[in-house]
């Protein structure tokens, strides 16, 4: 069912036979979609090639693919953290909730308020555990004491922390274990109350243990927030995802249900890859 | 051979030299100064040496040399001198001799000398003959001089005290006249003054200034009736010292700063002399053209211009980095900007100085002159060197340092902080406010321990700014606006300079330049400390991420 309202700005409307290859996503909601996308690291240097993608609402969707292939480009797309890199352009649309975020009157406050992101090191502040939490509603303009109280609670409750730090609020965030550390980053993005979470490799630099305590907080978090995760483990991708695209230099070359990208994968190269004969 | 090269045992040598050989100079010039200026405080004994063609003296043993003269046979002889301070200038007109070792026909530790430390013409060395002190006069026996001696300075001091308040008090009274009068010549000399109405003005005004003075003169009269009565009782107060040669010297004990018999001293009574002296040296007043007393206005001025400059360096060149790395296109142009401030550090200190007299002072504070303080003119209030300027001026000189050092500071901020802060929706500048500044403190307070560094150590563009060899009053008093950025001020640096090479008497001030140049090394380095445990305070707050 399609009830997506679509962009303002040009009132163009999907068209969802041609885009995406998925039909179940006739089910779902879209999140995030682009359209045509090709992005650039500078003029001769395109990273990502007409890639179609719509991410569906509520789900967690991961990238998965070798290194290089542009998995990490395309979700910094969503929030616009490419623009910090001096030199990259786009070309084609990404819509967020049915909003054009590359048009020039889109705040990146106000887009990067909705879509939160997680970075594969974790990057508190060098502040108290509180600050790290309280900093992103305090920039929105929250003020109140009680209200950033209860906001740090219920995020370190619900990215499971909470019984770790509740004692320590106002130590140092970096005296955190590297765990900890990554799940106080996903606290402080959630903080803000985002629909959809960006997370880059979030647990790459985690041990096994730590790394499972990430993945069932995705799991705990996918009823309310959209998350798109990109990772190098297939593994983790299977366990965690309910949708999977797979790239390769640049491209977009399946993008289905996890399930059916994991057991019977319709292109050759997805195959290849799972299977583990490149990459 | 060839190990040996591989190793490069040589280039190791080498560095290790160079580095042995800084640390011998720096600690020969802080064990110099140590050695030459911790010394002079020391009560030494007072000598006396007669002399075979019959001359006396009394005085402490300065420096010994040995000379080689020629005599009439034109035979190179060797000759041992010692430099002796005589003190007495008023009666030898000098302080200082050299005797040759040869000629002395006998030495000897005279035990009851006495040595007076005075308000003018230095130290006098000499027999204590007779005391005055008011109503008798005390002779004789050594301790009853003392005694006398004692009682009489702390009397003499006391009428110090009252005499000085009989002055501030008569001075209060007469300042609303002297306002008015100076009002009515500036009135008379102006354009306003010739006109009818200036005159009639004019002619108020003086008819209240006769009111005035009326009306004060029976006051006026007695405070000065009791002045005089003071400096009478004042003049009976004196010493009568027989200096070495026989000539007597009346002192009046007014003059006396303080006296003692070093050659009867024991080594904890010179302890307590020596403890006095210096506690005298930091927080008093300077006396004999800064040859003697105290340097506490010139520390005071100093600590004061440094911290009125980091007060205005450090905003101005944490904001101009901040503009250089956040929000300037980089390119050509910021490339100049940066090799500019980078040359800037390089720019003669004097030349700064220059543009301060001619920027600072002259067009700006001539025309806050003109705009504010017009009824003042033609005297200047900040059309002239003052504090203001001299940190102003300070402050452009060390603006690069400040500058270069934030800019590595926030160049060293982890890429990761400042994505996390603009991933969550802060704006650039709330980022930079909340996460880059914060990181980049430690930097920040390396630029400034460097800005103290240079700032307080500098002494050409500041006598061109607003440092003088003697301010009348200190820049920050109680008295309101309590600081006085107008005001001219002292500096330690200019002190050692206007000790050393401008004072009348180079020999007896030479101590006081190795002293003054110990207190400032000292200053400094306490500034830097404080900025340091600042810094590593900051840098332990914000040690970065380390997983």
């Amino acid at each position: 069912m399609e009830t997506l309202l679509f962009n303002k700005h040009t009132n163009e409307t999907s068209e969802i036979e041609n885009v995406s290859p998925v039909d179940e996503l006739k089910d779902e909601q879209i999140s995030v979609e682009t359209k045509d996308l090709n992005f650039y690291y500078g003029p001769e240097a395109q990273a990502l090639f007409l890639v179609n993608l719509r991410i569906p609402k509520k789900r967690v969707t991961a990238f998965i693919g070798p290194s290089g292939c542009g998995k990490s480009t395309l979700l910094r797309c969503f929030n616009r953290m490419n623009d910090l890199i001096p030199g990259t352009f786009i070309e084609g649309k990404v819509y967020v909730e049915g909003e054009d975020i590359y048009h020039e009157e889109m705040r990146l406050e106000v887009l990067r308020k909705k879509v939160g992101m997680v970075f594969q090191k974790s990057n508190p502040f060098p502040k108290t555990i509180f600050e790290n939490v309280a900093y992103g509603p305090r920039i929105h303009g929250l003020k109140d004491r009680a209200q950033l109280e209860a906001i740090v609670e219920s995020t370190l409750r619900k990215s499971a922390l909470w019984d770790e730090v509740k004692d320590r609020l106002n130590t140092n965030a970096l005296d955190l274990s590297g765990g900890q550390q990554q799940r106080l980053c996903i606290a402080r993005a959630l903080a803000v109350d985002p629909e959809i979470l960006l997370m880059d490799e979030p647990a790459s630099a985690l041990d096994p243990r730590s790394t499972a305590r990430i993945e069932d907080l995705i799991a705990e978090l996918r009823h309310e927030y959209t998350i798109v995760i990109v990772t190098h483990n297939m593994q983790q991708a299977s366990r965690v995802s309910d949708y999977t695209a797979f790239m390769y230099e640049g491209n977009l070359i399946e993008f289905d249900r996890t399930r059916q990208i994991f057991t019977r994968p319709s292109e050759q190269q997805t195959e290849d890859y799972i299977t583990g004969r490149f990459g | 051979m060839n190990v040996f090269k591989k190793s490069g045992e040589a280039y190791i040598f080498a560095t290790a030299l160079g580095m042995v050989i800084t640390l011998v100079m720096v600690f020969t010039i802080v064990i110099l100064i140590l050695v030459k200026g911790l010394g002079f405080f020391w009560p030494a004994d007072v000598v006396a040496f007669k002399m075979k063609i019959g001359e006396h003296y009394f005085g402490e043993v300065y420096d010994e040399k040995t000379a080689f003269l020629t005599d009439s046979d034109g035979q190179t002889i060797e000759q041992h001198q010692i430099q002796l301070k005589i003190g007495n200038r008023d009666i030898y007109g000098r302080d200082f001799i050299w005797i040759a070792e040869n000629q002395v026909d006998k030495k000897y530790i005279p035990e009851n000398v006495a040595v007076f430390e005075r308000m003018e013409y230095g130290n006098f060395y000499g027999m204590i003959r007779e005391v005055g002190s008011g109503e008798e006069v005390v002779r004789g026996q050594n301790s009853a001089l003392i005694k006398a001696l004692e009682a009489g300075h702390d009397k003499a001091l006391e009428l110090q005290e009252k005499i000085e308040s009989t002055e501030v008090e008569i001075a209060k009274l007469n300042e609303p006249l002297n306002r008015l009068l100076r009002e009515i010549s500036l009135l008379e000399h102006s354009k306003t003054g010739r006109t009818e109405e200036g005159r009639g003005k004019l002619e108020a005004m003086r008819v209240r200034a006769e009111e005035l003075s009326g009306k004060n003169r029976v006051e006026n009269e007695k405070l000065n009736e009791y002045l005089q009565k003071l400096y009478r009782q004042n003049g009976k107060l004196y010493v009568a010292v027989e200096a070495a040669d026989g000539r007597i010297k009346n002192i009046r004990l007014a003059d006396v700063v303080r006296f003692y018999q070093p050659n009867q001293m024991n080594t904890f009574e010179k302890s307590g002399y020596y403890a006095a002296k210096l506690w005298e040296f930091v927080t008093g007043k300077p006396r004999e053209s800064n040859t003697e007393g105290g340097v506490f206005p010139a520390i005071y001025g100093t600590v004061l211009m440094v911290i009125l400059m980091s007060i205005i360096v450090v905003p101005l060149g944490v904001i101009s980095a901040i503009y250089l790395n956040e929000y300037a296109k980089q390119g050509t142009i910021v490339r100049l900007i940066r090799l500019s401030v980078n040359n800037l550090a390089g720019v003669p200190s004097i030349v700064f100085g220059i543009f301060g007299l001619g920027f600072f002072i002259y067009m700006v504070g001539g025309s806050i002159d003109q705009i504010f303080f017009s009824s003042k003119l033609p005297e200047p209030t900040f059309g002239t060197g003052g504090i203001f300027w001299a940190s102003l001026t300070l402050a452009l000189l060390t603006v690069p340092v400040v500058v270069v050092a934030t800019e590595e500071g926030i160049l060293a901020v982890p890429q990761a902080n400042r994505q996390g802060a603009l991933a969550l929706g802060a704006t650039k500048w709330q980022t930079i406010r909340d996460i880059v500044l914060p990181n980049a403190m430690p930097g920040i307070l390396t630029g400034l321990i460097l800005a103290v560094s240079r700032g307080a150590g500098e002494v050409a563009p500041l006598m061109i700014t607003g440092v003088v060899k003697l301010a009348p009053s200190l820049p920050l008093d109680l008295n309101f606006p309590f600081l006085h950025l107008d005001r001219k001020f002292m500096h330690l640096g200019f002190h050692i300079y206007d000790v050393g090479f401008q004072s009348p008497n180079v020999e007896a001030a030479k101590p006081m330049v190795y002293m003054t140049a110990l207190l400032l090394i000292m200053i400094v380095m306490v500034l830097n400390l404080i900025a340091i445990y600042l810094r590593n305070r900051l840098r332990r707050k914000f040690k970065t991420s380390t997983f």
